[in-house]
């Protein structure tokens, strides 16, 4: 594999993270991962997605006037959810059924036409499906963290696989009803942002303003 | 009246689509750092909210929703499925034309909104309000007030987190969490706060 076509594939997933760094695709980030399950299907339809997404615009860059640009890459987004919901509907019925919404907010996941706008506009077909599939798994990564992570501590099962036995069933673990709301995702992102830029500092940002400036520098 | 200002009531506070929702998270985060540039955005997106909300509840009513086509004498249509099209195009339309009467008559702003005005069009707060509205059956003037109050909402949440953070400037955050961390917990901790709101029936 060529180097470009490896970077496009492989920076997304940590270095250039779409979540961590770029801060798209929130929303559903927030929303679908209550639960591990949903979860991974909803990872699987939005890689599909921006690949194909990718591809497509990538096709078309040539031809295709700057103006009507938003226009024509959200029709090709909006007709490839359509397609995954359907196909959802057709082989996996009771997720699609559970994830029903926001399989169409797929449509407004700022990854996609983010994607499709800064790169696949500008870069040929297979190099921008790649990218497509980097940030798909980019994306992919944090929401299965932050799946488990609450799913685990909400509700003390995995994949509906009880593994931390309930006080309710008898066991020890008394599950944190916390994590079951919306406010636990955003402190679970913010610590795996913290966790990854402790261990990637170049992505720590510069803070805009420092009253300590010379201690600092006295301590570098 | 009474109504509508209930209905504006509760589409700013209670249901806010920011913290009570979580929608348009994306640019809620990346465009807080300064207060002036989240004015700017959320002005922009009451504007895209007034006209998309009762355009798509109208298209809705009048077009898509079964048996709506029976003043053109189909009254057995049904075209509700073509709903998320519809309204995407719609408020692609409307992100489009704003994008350039900005980049003619308010040039500053345009590149300060820079990749975010296309990204307008994805964010999850323009179509959110579209399919509440839908979903409720808002009649064409609630639509209105709806819009209104749902962008106005999401654009108080907006400055309010962008006043938290140019004054967080100030403090000592951790090396890691500096910026998009901590955004993320101040954030959480809002709507925490918000969730107190939920409670309250007008």
């Amino acid at each position: 594999m060529s180097s470009a076509a490896k970077r496009a594939l492989l920076d997304p997933v940590v270095d250039n993270n779409p979540v961590t760094l770029h801060v798209l695709g929130i929303c559903s980030a927030l929303a679908v991962t209550t639960s591990l399950l949903p979860s991974l299907y909803m990872c699987l339809a939005l890689t599909v997605v921006a690949a194909l997404a990718n591809a497509a615009v990538s096709t078309i860059r040539h031809v295709l006037p700057s103006s009507i640009r938003i226009i024509v890459q959200m029709t090709i987004i909006a007709s490839l959810v359509i397609v995954v919901d359907e196909s959802l509907q057709a082989f996996a019925f009771e997720t699609s059924r559970e994830l029903s919404v926001f399989v169409g907010l797929i449509i407004t996941n700022c990854i996609v036409l983010g994607r499709t706008e800064s790169f696949a506009s500008k870069n040929p077909v297979g190099l921008s499906f790649l990218d497509g599939i980097g940030n798909g798994l980019g994306y992919s990564v944090i929401l299965i963290l932050v799946a488990s992570t609450r799913e685990l501590l909400g509700a003390g099962t995995l994949l509906g696989y009880t593994i931390l036995p309930n006080v309710a069933d008898g066991g020890w673990y008394s599950p944190n009803g916390m994590m079951l709301l919306p406010p636990s995702a955003f402190f679970i992102i913010g610590l795996i942002i913290w966790a990854v830029r402790s261990w990637k500092v170049e992505q720590v940002e510069k803070p805009g303003f420092r009253i300590h400036e010379v201690h600092r520098t006295e301590a570098l | 009246m009474g109504n509508y200002v209930e209905l504006f009531i509760k589409a700013v506070f209670v249901e806010n689509l920011a913290l009570s929702f979580f929608l348009g998270m994306c640019t809620f985060l990346a465009v807080s750092k300064r207060i002036q540039t989240a004015l700017g955005l959320g002005a922009a997106v009451v504007v895209v909210q007034l006209i998309t909300v009762p355009a798509n509840t109208f298209l809705y009513h009048y077009v898509l929703e079964e048996g709506a086509l029976a003043w053109a004498g189909l009254p057995d249509i049904d075209l509700s499925f073509l709903g998320l099209v519809t309204y995407i195009g719609v408020i692609a339309a409307m992100v489009q034309i704003l994008e350039m009467v900005l980049d003619r008559y308010f040039p500053p702003l345009f590149h300060a909104l820079g990749i975010y005005l296309p990204l307008i069009t994805v964010n999850c707060a323009i179509l959110g309000g579209t399919l509440f509205s839908v979903q409720r059956d808002y009649t064409m003037s609630e639509s209105v007030v709806y819009g209104i109050g749902s962008g106005f909402g999401w654009a108080l949440a907006l400055v309010g987190l962008a006043g938290i953070r140019e004054k967080l400037k100030y403090s000592d955050v951790p090396e890691g969490l500096q910026g998009l961390g901590i955004t993320f917990i101040i954030v959480g901790l809002m709507s925490l706060g918000f969730m107190a709101f939920a409670g309250i029936q007008l």
